[in-house]
């Protein structure tokens, strides 16, 4: 066998206040399937983005068919091969199959499309994988997930690629169409293809496979492991364990305490298509963590919750009272608040006071007769900033001047302002849910927020938290879910389970069978 | 996948807040706040343009512009003039904060000067005309906010409908001929003068007075405000969304209806060809005004300049006897120019290069 296509050694990518990539070494040989594995965060996606050219590493080199490379730009690695499929595809719903495919390097003679020749060419494609029934013609639009996806493959192969990156490809596709895909993936390699997958299920990366790397905390701690033959157990053993430091309150002396009233009480919650027959109950003064992949219904839980959606089926109750579906202001009376996940297209008006940001949910409980009291808003805002230990005791500050961090206390500043009372409506907030509440929070901050988080709930509020990070719903909840595919699967107090079972029940397949550990 | 740690540098990069800490009790005392300043400075801005103007009156017409007396007839002919697109462009100032467009205005005007001029409603008297005018205004105005709340038309598409609708309905009620009015109650309201200023300035005054309140010191004007600048938050905060939108355009279809009142009043008659191209008008005189079109903030009081700075254009050309071809082509470059000027100063914070650890520029304004 000639050397490798491309060898990675000692790859670093350093960011303001955080190393993405702190020596990352790959190695991937023509015609096989590299499979990528590691936790959030522990530098997947910086490391294709080195490859597709978007970022270029500060140390280390990149081996490309024998010759050490730099690429200067996404052009230049999609010139020297390297196609990159991402998560979110990045196709042009209005337009054709054949336009997707040829997007940017239309086929042309001076400025004439050469349309029916690009048809054709695109059927070709197609053909190769084994879906000459896509119609090229077609709006992509109109096309089902996974034949998005082959249209994606169809557009890497137009461009003459040797090494497919596949970005979490089966995340949106039914069981059937990852067999399918699975059937074109080895169609490819069978052509010498090169491709690397990445995944979170297991039982996946076994299935189509040649070879393991493993990430965590932006190094490589395991290559070249073969896919088929190495356990779970290892494979997890070297995705866990954290290098960068997760400071969290200390828990130590709660695990006596009872807890207090049931604040928060679902029962057979369903969404059709999102999550089925969530049951689950929030105490006051406890903190419930749910720990599940992107897609697995737990932002869509928590939005339900909120009566952002509407569920099909199920009952919410807030202190017995059960909450009508579907409509949000019923929810903040009731004494519900969200952080949701995107917190700037979701949460904040980024153009307005810092102010005004906090009293978004609470402004006409201030206001006399539709006329607003700035100042005593103000004061509010003030009093609750102070309490968060928000950076800056301006709260006239247009928010989006805040960190990310301060952007959160912002958040969850508008749920702990005390208003004025008034009828029918709640004292205050009795139940926080947070999705993801340290996105975009650098780690220094977090610890600051895990304290919050805590102290919130020692004062009395029932909190259900949401995270793709595991050792953060570790260490902070008092309460473990976790939720795959819409379900919770298994339920047990934080210090009775640990990192590697929850991922295990994350990920998915193959562990019931190889059961204890 | 995305994850959490790569994500996290590019927000963690221009921290603020330490320069913030120390400037900030200091910053307690300080009189406005920050967008304050910012739309006082805008304003200025627009006021600067109306002295240019008046300058270049002084020198082209130095007989009008340098008397005292015959200035300030031809600046309450200027304000006469704006009055009527000026209480439009109110109502469209709350719509566009909130994101939206309103488009039909001048059709409404048109139809509610219509309708409150019949022979039929002209025979129950002057207030039941007026009221006319005012309800037919605004229940257009709510079946434009029922079509984009509940019908989820894009606002464009809703008030676009609505604009040629409303103006075939006043051709048909019409028969596109011209309704006099009859009897002194309408056309008074052109003629009176309260201390010299004539009763069309003050109605217009008062309904910015009114708007101004509205915008910046109701609940509704904070709700207005909260849909253009992120609807996603504002509904996530429990802000209804649906009755709110139907009261916006039930606004702007009530400014419409005091508009046509005043524009009857001026002609002394109805007519379906009256309000025309006010949409356009209206809308250049907001965005000149300051507020965006992309919603979330506004200014009623750069409305109200941006409809002098229009119209004032208008004088210029007709006290020089100059063809209203010029004056067209002039009033697209005021529009050009003064979202331009306001451009400048914004991207200029934005494009400041963001190292680590220095305070961004907006805080520095602050202290």
């Amino acid at each position: 066998m000639t050397g490798p296509l491309l060898r990675l050694s000692g790859i670093v990518k350093q960011f303001p206040g955080v190393r993405a990539l702190d020596g990352v070494d790959l190695e991937v040989q023509a015609g096989e399937v590299h499979c990528l594995l590691g936790q959030n965060g522990a530098g997947k996606s910086t490391l294709i983005k080195v490859l597709a050219g978007v970022h270029r590493p500060d140390a280390g080199v990149l081996t490309w068919a024998g010759a050490p490379t730099t690429f200067a730009g996404p052009a230049a690695a999609t010139r020297a091969g390297i196609a990159t499929i991402y998560q979110e595809l990045d196709l042009v719903d209005d337009l054709t199959v054949a336009e997707n495919v040829f997007l940017g390097h239309e086929q042309r003679r001076g400025g004439y499309v050469l349309r029916g020749q690009m048809r054709r060419e695109t059927h070709a494609i197609l053909e190769r994988l084994g879906h000459s029934d896509i119609p090229v013609g077609r709006a992509v639009g109109r096309l089902t997930p996974a034949g998005r996806q082959i249209v994606s493959m169809a557009r890497a192969l137009s461009h003459r690629a040797r090494l497919l990156v596949m970005d979490e490809p089966s995340a949106v596709l039914a069981q059937d169409e990852v067999d399918n895909l699975f059937r074109v993936v080895r169609g490819l390699t069978d052509q010498g293809i090169a491709v690397i997958y990445i995944s979170h299920r297991l039982d996946e990366i076994r299935e189509i496979g040649d070879r393991v790397t493993v990430l965590k905390d932006g190094r490589t701690t395991a290559r070249d492991l073969p896919a088929r033959s190495t356990s779970t157990a290892e494979l997890v053993r070297h995705m866990t364990g954290r290098t960068i430091e997760y400071i969290f309150p200390d828990r130590s002396g709660r695990s006596g305490r009872t807890p207090g009233a049931a604040v928060l009480t679902i029962d057979r919650l369903s969404r059709a298509g999102e999550f089925q027959d969530v049951s689950l109950t929030v105490h006051a003064g406890e903190i419930v963590g749910i720990a599940g992949l992107v897609g697995s219904g737990r932002s869509e839980l928590l939005e339900s919750i909120f009566g952002a959606r509407k569920p099909s089926s199920g009952s919410v109750c807030v202190d017995g009272r059960p909450l009508p579906g579907g409509r949000v202001s019923s929810a903040v009376r009731a004494g519900v608040g969200l952080a949701p996940e995107e917190r700037k297209s979701q949460a904040l008006l980024m153009q307005q006071q810092i102010y005004r940001n906090v009293t978004l949910a609470s402004f006409s409980r201030f206001a006399t007769g539709g006329a607003t009291r700035a100042a005593s808003e103000r004061a509010a805002a003030q009093a609750v900033c102070t309490e968060l230990h928000l950076s800056t005791s301006d709260v006239d500050r247009p928010v989006r001047t805040l960190s990310g961090g301060n952007q959160q206390k912002v958040v969850l500043g508008r749920w702990l302002l005390r208003t004025p009372a008034r009828r029918g409506t709640t004292s205050g907030t009795r139940v926080l849910l947070l999705d993801e509440p340290t996105r975009g929070v650098d780690v220094g901050a977090r610890a600051e927020l895990y304290r919050l988080i805590r102290s919130l709930a020692d004062d009395g509020l029932a909190v259900l938290m949401v995270s793709s990070e595991v050792p953060e719903v570790l260490g902070l909840a008092d309460r473990v879910l976790v939720m795959r595919e819409g379900r919770l699967l298994h339920e047990a107090a934080a210090e009775d389970i640990d990192e590697a079972q929850v991922l295990d029940l994350v990920m998915a397949g193959s562990e019931q069978t190889e059961g204890t550990r | 996948m995305t994850s959490r740690t790569e994500t996290a540098p590019s927000s963690s990069g221009g921290d603020p807040d330490p320069g913030v800490t120390a400037s900030g009790p200091g910053s307690s005392s300080r009189l406005l706040s920050a967008g304050a300043l910012e739309s006082v400075r805008r304003n200025l801005g627009l006021v600067v343009v109306l002295l240019v103007l008046y300058g270049i009156g002084a020198f082209s017409r130095p007989d009008i512009f340098l008397h005292l007396d015959r200035f300030w007839s031809n600046e309450l002919t200027v304000l006469t003039l704006a009055s009527s697109i000026g209480v439009v462009a109110i109502g469209m100032t709350f719509v566009i904060v909130s994101g939206g467009i309103d488009l039909s205005v001048g059709a409404l005007l048109a139809l509610a000067s219509v309708w409150s001029t019949t022979v039929a409603t002209q025979s129950y008297g002057t207030t039941v005309m007026i009221t006319t005018a005012l309800l037919v205004g605004t229940a257009a105005g709510v079946v434009n906010g029922l079509l984009i709340a509940y019908g989820r038309l894009a606002p464009f598409i809703a008030t676009l409908a609505m604009m040629v609708a409303a103006r075939g309905l006043a051709q048909k009620i019409s028969g596109k001929s011209t309704q006099v009015v009859q009897g002194g109650g309408i056309p008074d309201i052109a003629t009176t003068k309260i201390v010299g200023v004539p009763l069309l300035v003050l109605l217009f005054l008062a309904v910015a007075g009114a708007g101004w309140f509205l915008l910046n010191r109701m609940t509704f004007g904070r709700r207005a405000a909260a849909i253009g600048g992120n609807l996603e938050a504002a509904r996530l905060a429990g802000i209804s969304i649906r009755r709110t939108q139907v009261l916006l355009y039930a606004l702007s279809g009530l400014c419409c209806g005091i508009a046509a009142v005043m524009v009857t009043a001026q002609s002394n008659a109805g007519s379906s060809d009256h309000g025309n191209l006010y949409e356009l008008q209206a809308i250049a005189a907001v965005i000149i005004g300051g507020t965006v079109l992309s919603g979330g903030r506004g200014t009623i009081v750069g409305t109200v300049l941006g409809v002098l700075v229009l119209t004032s254009i208008t004088n210029l050309f007709i006290v020089n006897n100059l063809p209203i071809e010029y004056q067209l082509i002039a009033q697209g470059v005021i529009i050009v120019a003064a979202v331009l000027i306001q451009q400048v100063p914004s991207d200029a914070l934005r494009r400041r290069p963001r190292r680590p650890g220095t305070v961004p520029v907006l805080s520095q304004e602050n202290s």
